[in-house]
């Protein structure tokens, strides 16, 4: 999170050289000179006091290591190639690693399910090995889980860093210019906002079908409303300062005041709840793929693994759904927990012992 | 400003927002790539004629605005149209659901006042002891585990391995009945195990707050029994901001119910949205939709008045 902002702040300073001639500004006028070193070095001050926070706060950092890991092993899972209409390194393998014990769609439907054993685990070869058993199909959990993080995770990131690209200029807009465009906005922010998250979702999904990218585009329709929301009010309590008026008064335009001058003085709450978000957005997607309005049966996504063996687990076979459901709880979990430690890192006077909702309805 | 006054202007902010949202599910009908004939004949070939006659049955031959104010002007009498699939009247295939839906709803409302109040209180009152540590990972826990996996895992404990409990539902037998209103139970417990980890921290903090308060020094000076003190007078205080947040709770059961619905095979109205999905049976989904973003402007609604009631000032 915090790498992403930093980058931010390095292009905010190539930003600021292409829209204003500062060689000019500055010859003429010495007051002009110390201004972007000023600003530059706030912004990355205050990131770097967050993130000097951040690092001692050691449950959060549990919770980043969780997630790295989680995100590693779905990645080094089985290899991953390239598809054939890629240019030049088409069909290529990108990434050799193969940490899974079984391929997640080796199929074993005579023996079916299997209960998790330790048995086999120390005899070298990952034939016969079922640490988290098997499922109907006889594929093998441990290999189905890992794998099946590479759905449940990517919707995740992609659904919200998508929704912030929707939220933040149109929360933008409305706080910037005010008026009827605000009016607009915020009205179908209230809109939207009057359906559960989940509700809007499985209706959007309604219209679209099923499918990867129509799950994405479900959850970044109702996932955008919190960052326009927070990004406006932030807005409207930032752009009275001082430094917007000098701005203006330099002649700067719209787009670079609010880029340069507004935005990241507005970033912190939008980055704790985008945090805070991906969690919800897995287990959004999660629940959208087990009440069966998800990805297709077959795909090893958390979600629909549950929902294929939900009666397997009303009928003792726990395995069959404990371990998607645990990778779904471990996950959720150790996003909220970098949430808060995020949102105390950046609100050192707030309530640390406080729970986020994280925006879940 | 009067309680009356404010519960006026507070309704009429929410006219623009009802007819909001009877525009945006009428829209997503019309947001469908293709013809809406389609949906009804279901894809079948037809001579013209008949096709005229089914457009003039679904008023489908009319302008889009007069098809709305048709569509707004027939629901607000509750008349739906029928089901693509099953042909029935959709409010009845609703009303023979919500029941169910409804007393999940309160049910699972009731699990999370009656569980979150108490233990919040008591977090607030012993904060930063092992009590209070406790509570906290409760909700890191309660607010991260997917409802659904609850639901399985209760399934699994009290159905399959104890057998307190049959793993489906006895519908049969209807709602007001004994065994279905216990059955309920295991629903309620899910929805509301999510509900309450975060009211509970929301009751903790917010009577945290008043604690601190110097009206509780004074009444601890002047020698009131702690009790007192606690019931009487912080109690009530920190029960305002959690009265606007129990409404929200309203939205968060109805998502809740959509899905633990689907885990427990319970026939309410969240079922029926997704199975009606899965058909692609609009004038159903529409309804649901409708329905539900009503039930949450209406809670909304409920919740700013209790408000303004129980603390004056937010009137002005």
């Amino acid at each position: 999170m915090s790498s992403e902002t930093s980058q931010r702040t390095t292009e905010r300073g190539r930003i600021r050289v292409s829209g204003f001639d500062v060689e000019r500004v500055e010859s003429r006028d010495p007051l002009s000179s110390w201004e972007p070193d000023l600003q530059s070095e706030a912004g990355r001050g205050r990131l770097e006091y967050a993130w000097q926070r951040f690092k001692r706060n050691r449950l959060a950092l549990f919770g980043a290591a969780t997630i790295v890991f989680m995100v590693l092993l779905a990645v080094f899972s089985r290899p991953i190639s390239l598809p054939n209409g890629f240019p030049v390194l088409a069909g290529q393998t990108v990434q050799p690693f193969s940490l899974a014990p079984a391929d997640p769609a080796n199929q074993d439907v005579l023996t079916g399910y299997r209960e998790p054993t330790l048995e086999n685990l120390f005899s070298g070869t990952a034939t016969g090995l079922y640490l988290f058993g098997a499922d109907w199909a006889g594929r093998d959990i441990l290999s189905r889980v890992m794998y099946g993080g590479r759905w449940s995770l990517s919707i995740g990131f992609i659904a919200v860093a998508m929704a912030l690209l929707v939220g933040i200029p149109l929360g933008s807009i409305a706080g910037y210019y005010g008026g009827k465009v605000d009016e607009i906005i915020m009205r179908l922010v209230d809109l939207l906002y009057a359906f559960p998250f989940i509700v809007l979702a499985i209706a959007v999904i309604a219209v679209l079908g099923r499918g990867y990218w129509e799950m994405i585009l479900a959850l970044v329709v109702v996932g955008w409303l919190p960052y326009a929301r927070i990004i406006r009010g932030e807005i409207l309590s930032v752009k009275e300062n001082e430094y917007v008026t000098a701005a203006k008064a330099l002649g700067s335009r719209d787009r670079s005041i609010i880029t340069r001058h507004i935005l990241p003085n507005a970033m912190a709450p939008v980055i704790v709840q985008a945090t805070l978000s991906i969690g919800t957005t897995v287990l959004v997607a999660a629940a959208l793929g087990f009440i069966g309005l998800g990805l297709s049966p077959a795909s090893a996504e958390w979600g629909v693994m549950l929902n294929v063996e939900q009666d397997a687990i009303a009928r003792g076979r726990w395995w069959a759904g404990l371990f998607p459901g645990l990778a779904i709880f471990v996950f959720v979990m150790a996003i909220n927990l970098v949430g808060d430690g995020v949102r105390d890192a950046f609100d050192p006077q707030g309530d640390q012992s406080d729970t986020d909702t994280g925006g879940l309805r | 400003m009067s309680l009356q006054r404010f519960v006026i202007k507070r309704a009429l902010i929410t006219i623009p927002l009802l007819l909001g949202i009877s525009l945006l599910t009428f829209g997503m009908v019309h947001a469908i790539p293709g013809d809406p004939i389609d949906f009804i004949t279901l894809f079948t070939e037809l001579d013209p004629e008949t096709e005229m006659e089914i457009r003039a049955e679904y008023g489908l031959d009319q302008p889009v605005y007069i098809q709305y104010i048709d569509w707004v002007t027939s629901a607000a009498t509750g008349d739906f149209g029928r089901s693509i699939i099953t042909r029935d009247p959709v409010i009845s295939e609703i009303m023979e659901r919500l029941p169910y839906t409804l007393v999940m709803g309160i049910m699972a409302f009731g699990v999370t006042l009656a569980t979150a109040i108490p233990t919040g209180v008591i977090a607030a009152y012993y904060r930063n002891t092992k009590i209070d540590q406790a509570s906290r990972v409760f909700a890191l826990l309660g607010i991260a585990i997917p409802n659904f996996l609850l639901g399985l895992l209760l399934l699994l404990v009290f159905a399959s391995w104890l057998d307190l409990f049959p793993i489906l539902p006895p519908t049969s037998q209807g709602i007001v009945s004994y065994d279905m209103l216990v059955y309920t139970l295991l629903p309620a417990i899910t929805i509301g195990t999510g509900s309450t980890a975060l009211l509970m921290r929301l009751m903790r903090s917010s009577m945290v707050e008043e604690l601190d308060k110097d009206y509780v020094r004074t009444a601890r000076a002047k020698g009131l029994p702690e009790r007192t003190v606690v019931q009487k007078h912080v109690l009530r205080n920190s029960l305002i901001s959690v009265v606007t947040v129990a409404a929200i709770q309203v939205a968060f059961i109805i998502s809740g119910s959509v899905v633990v619905e689907i885990v427990f095979s319970y026939p309410g109205i969240g079922r029926l949205l997704v199975n009606r999905v899965g058909n692609r049976d609009f004038p159903v989904i529409q309804a649901i939709v409708l329905l539900i973003g009503v039930a949450v402007i209406l809670a909304n609604f409920v919740a700013d008045v209790l408000y303004a009631y129980l603390d004056p000032r937010i009137r002005y």
